[in-house]
């Protein structure tokens, strides 16, 4: 497989996901944005494997990343439905009280 | 060739859909297709365990459990205006672009044959040489599970007549 092309879908993922980061408000989109972002660096990790001979470290990696994203969502999700709850929105302006 | 550009062309279009969606729900169907393409990208790399791994967690756990989240939580039409200004989110975007790209540039032409890549068992790999990342995932996964019953969990009756005193 041509390592220029998957060179690109990673740059397009971390650029996307990174973009979203800095412009989403709503946590819920926050959370989608980070799923984008991690999905780039899990790719990057197992194309280093293979560039450098030692696929199945990449691999490994990779299944650690994939665990770790998803505990990341569903901690980051329970969270957003009990903000929800608490402060009836979404929007992270609104839970940024310590300012005031 | 064409085909993996075929695919890479198909997995950015499902990010940007994943991230303009108005809808939260439409958002993560499309994160759904991202994480199905990039299963694909990570067979097509040689890693078919990986992928069936990232197939049925990352497109079918997280597209529930974000379903589940969404139907809880509720739409909600939040203002467009960001945190950040556009303008400088678009910068870093496409400076991040330019440097990923500068970096791996030695890259784009080179080739990386599957089937010579694979010298060493998978299984050896993660349960031998790798015992730290499992050990790490089963704590990651402990803690995910009690953060989320944590979260989740109703307010106990006794908390509740304290706070009311």
């Amino acid at each position: 497989m041509n390592v220029g092309i998957v060179v690109l879908a990673i740059t397009g993922l971390l650029a996307i996901g990174l973009y979203a980061l800095l412009v989403a408000r709503n946590l819920i989109k926050v959370f989608v944005a980070l799923q984008i972002l991690v999905k780039g660096a899990m790719l990057a990790m197992l194309a280093a494997g293979q560039i450098a001979g030692k696929a199945q470290v990449g691999e490994s990696m990779a299944l650690t990343v994939i665990v770790a994203d998803t505990i990341v969502a569903v901690v980051g999700l329970a969270l957003a439905v009990q903000l929800r709850r608490h402060f009836g929105t979404l929007d992270v302006r609104a839970f940024s009280t310590l300012k005031r | 060739m064409f085909v993996h550009g075929l695919i890479v062309a198909a997995l950015l279009i499902c990010a940007v859909q994943a991230v303009r969606s108005k809808r939260l729900l439409h958002s993560a169907l499309w994160l759904a297709g991202t994480s199905a393409l990039t299963a694909l990208m990570i067979y097509l790399l040689g890693a078919p365990e990986v992928a069936v791994i990232e197939l049925s967690v990352g497109a079918g756990l997280v597209t529930v459990l974000f379903v589940f989240a969404i139907n809880i939580a509720g739409e909600e039409a939040i203002p467009i205006q960001s945190i950040v200004p556009r303008p400088l989110a678009w910068f870093l975007m496409l400076s991040s672009i330019v440097m990923l790209m500068w970096m791996n540039r030695d890259l784009v032409g080179l080739n990386v044959d599957v089937a010579q890549v694979l010298q060493l068992d998978f299984k050896t790999v993660m349960w031998e040489n790798r015992i730290l990342d499992v050990l790490l995932q089963v704590g990651l996964i402990f803690s995910g599970v009690l953060g989320v019953l944590g979260l989740l969990a109703e307010t106990h009756p006794s908390a509740l007549k304290e706070g009311g005193q």
